[in-house]
């Protein structure tokens, strides 16, 4: 026995899956619908990351009538409302008690890596030899931060979107806020709220109407099938996975959230991020273009809407198809700005998130720290991770895209267990 | 690929550029290219630049020929007119770079152009590079490009043809963003 393992008490189970959120507990509820024996490692308590890394006022993306896991639909009254962060929490709380799921929660992994016939997962308190392993550990665990952020003087206060809980935390005076998915714009939405002056810089980014020909956007992209297109069908699945999430809030109005919206509020709103230099920051001059791409996206998604309403003869009166106003770029954004003398005083860095893999002792990721999958089956045998962006399908990385994705894995991971001789050790390791 | 896009042609040759893309995303230190040009001030305002080697998939790569360009002012600047200025080389940069980028996405979504043709413009306040005023840049206020394309296709796809080839231009990246320039000097 390799004398690493004897240092902590040594257990052995046929799965370990690493996470107790949505995608997490998915997997438990097959696994044990198939009786397979495995044990959910938790670092925190049950739904940690939306428990206690996201801002204070953040809804769910999606209404209320799409948040379902296996077995477990949302069964409230208001089905057109969008979830806080608490709701979202207790909606995965409630699941994990109705499946009864074997949650080891307070339990951080600090290591997995291969051995003959599986892993080794070490805990704090326990080693566990697994045959196999589902990463559900999430996929914004980490905040991507670009290196400009190295250059900015001392007295600006930065943070990124991970650490940010509201407006009321930053200083007075103005605030940069970098970036253009739903959590730019939302944050540069609450901050000029809080009467903060906000400069908001986008590069590519995703344009979409709240609700369109009566309905949620959402359903469309449910009904249209768009949610469910496999990753092994997109041209090129990995641009498709490095998408910005699309601008959108969850607000009791359904009000659409983009920036000829922000821009009619009040903030300011440049090109990417280009460069910095000390107090100087340069915005690059594709902002047209960036805002162009949007449009033309937004066109092709409303068209096929469109084409599936006629197809479908699903046109509801009161609803005739409309196309929004193109991103207005007036002439009025700036390609550099001095921090200073504009007093700027926070930049929010709202640029991505990535998954972290630092525990993972598994060659398995890629030059890019990507890891190697394919639609989840990681590169090594008995390796699996669920809850990443397209990975299987459009919605793999949406709260109800858990179910199929994990549904489809805990068949490849049976096959995989019935398929695999057990080492003697397996049977001796206790 | 459908026969439809078997029978268009703009002169792009797609697959070679899609295996080159798949072999450098295998070996991206084969992606690491130099471009370079050299110069030799003639008189005057007039400068010829060479442009002949460059490095690329790990090696020095030589056409077998070099071009030659003359860069100068008008007459209105004292100057002899030898060429372009330096300033409509940069558009002519832009409009060539664009332009490649049009042919070769429209090839690759199978869409036939018949002509593109562009009108850049670009205004400048002389009183930036005369010294007159130090709040004008010495640069372009900003720069249009006007495309009337005939093509194969809707005006949404050709709008989408132009503006993917200016995602992916590099020539508009570097009049877009900042670029760090280092000018070394030697007496000879």
């Amino acid at each position: 026995m390799d004398a690493r393992m004897s240092a902590r008490a040594t257990g052995s189970v046929d799965v370990v899956v690493i996470g107790a959120g949505q995608s997490g507990l998915a997997m438990s509820h097959f696994l044990s619908k198939r009786a397979i024996e495995h044990v959910v490692f938790e670092r925190g308590d049950v739904a940690n990351s939306w428990r206690t890394e996201r801002w204070d006022s953040l809804r769910m993306l999606t209404p209320n009538w799409q948040m379902s896991l296996p077995g477990h639909a949302y069964s409230g009254s208001n089905p057109d409302s969008f979830m806080t962060m608490p709701e979202v929490t207790e909606f995965i709380s409630a699941y994990a008690r109705a499946t009864n799921a074997p949650i080891a929660s307070g339990t951080e992994v600090t290591s997995v890596s291969p051995i003959d016939g599986g892993y080794l997962v070490v805990t704090p308190d326990y080693r566990w030899i697994a045959r196999a392993v589902v990463l559900a550990s999430g996929a914004f665990n980490v905040p991507r931060i670009p290196a400009a952020s190295s250059a900015l003087p001392d007295d600006i206060h930065q943070l990124s979107a991970h650490d940010y809980s509201g407006p009321e935390t930053l200083p007075d005076g103005g605030v940069l806020v970098v970036g253009g998915s739903a959590t730019g714009v939302q944050l540069a939405d609450e901050i000029y709220a809080s009467g903060r002056p906000v400069t908001l810089a986008v590069g590519e980014h995703v344009r979409m109407p709240r609700t369109y020909r009566g309905h949620d956007i959402q359903y469309w992209m449910h009904v249209t099938g768009l949610l469910d297109e496999r990753y092994d069908a997109v041209d090129d699945i990995v641009r498709a996975r490095n998408v910005a999430s699309p601008q959108l809030i969850g607000s009791d109005d359904a009000r659409t959230l983009d920036l000829n919206s922000l821009t009619r509020e009040g903030v300011r709103v440049n090109g990417r991020l280009a460069s910095v230099r000390g107090r100087n920051v340069m915005f690059s001059g594709s902002l047209r273009n960036v805002c162009k791409l949007a449009d033309l996206k937004l066109g092709r998604l409303l068209d096929a809407i469109d084409e599936w309403i006629d197809t479908n003869g699903a046109a509801e009166a009161g609803h005739p198809s409309r196309r929004y106003e193109p991103t207005r770029v007036g002439d009025t954004h700036r390609l550099a700005v001095d921090l200073h003398r504009d007093d700027i005083r926070t930049v929010v860095w709202a640029t991505g998130f990535r998954p972290d893999y630092s525990w993972l002792d598994v060659p398995v990721v890629d030059r890019k720290g990507n890891l190697v999958h394919d639609g989840g089956v990681v590169s090594a045998p008995g390796l699996y991770v669920l809850g990443l962006p397209f990975m299987r399908r459009r919605k793999s990385s949406f709260l109800h895209g858990a179910e199929d994705d994990a549904r489809e894995l805990s068949e490849h991971l049976t096959a995989y267990l019935d398929g695999c001789a057990q080492p003697a050790y397996f049977r001796l390791a206790i | 690929m459908n026969t439809h896009e078997d029978s268009i042609d703009n002169g792009v040759n797609v697959e070679a550029l899609l295996g080159a893309r798949a072999a450098l995303t295998q070996a991206p230190q084969a992606a690491a290219f130099v471009w370079r040009a050299s110069s030799e001030w003639v008189r005057g305002t007039h400068t010829r630049s060479k442009v002949e080697k460059f490095f690329g998939l790990g090696e020095e790569q030589s056409r077998g020929k070099s071009f030659d360009f003359d860069t100068d002012h008008p007459e209105i600047f004292a100057s002899e007119d030898n060429g372009a200025t330096p300033v409509e080389f940069v558009l002519v940069a832009l409009a060539g770079c664009i332009g490649a980028g049009i042919a070769t996405v429209a090839q690759n979504r199978g869409i036939q152009l018949n002509s593109v043709k562009a009108v850049l413009e670009a205004p400048m306040d002389l009183q930036g590079i005369l010294g007159i005023d130090g709040d004008v840049r010495n640069g372009f206020d900003h720069i249009t490009v006007r495309y009337e394309i005939d093509a194969d296709a809707t005006e949404a796809e050709i709008a989408a043809i132009v503006a993917q080839s200016q995602k992916r231009s590099a020539v508009f990246d570097i009049v877009t963003n900042p670029t760090d320039v280092n000018v070394e000097v030697r007496k000879v």
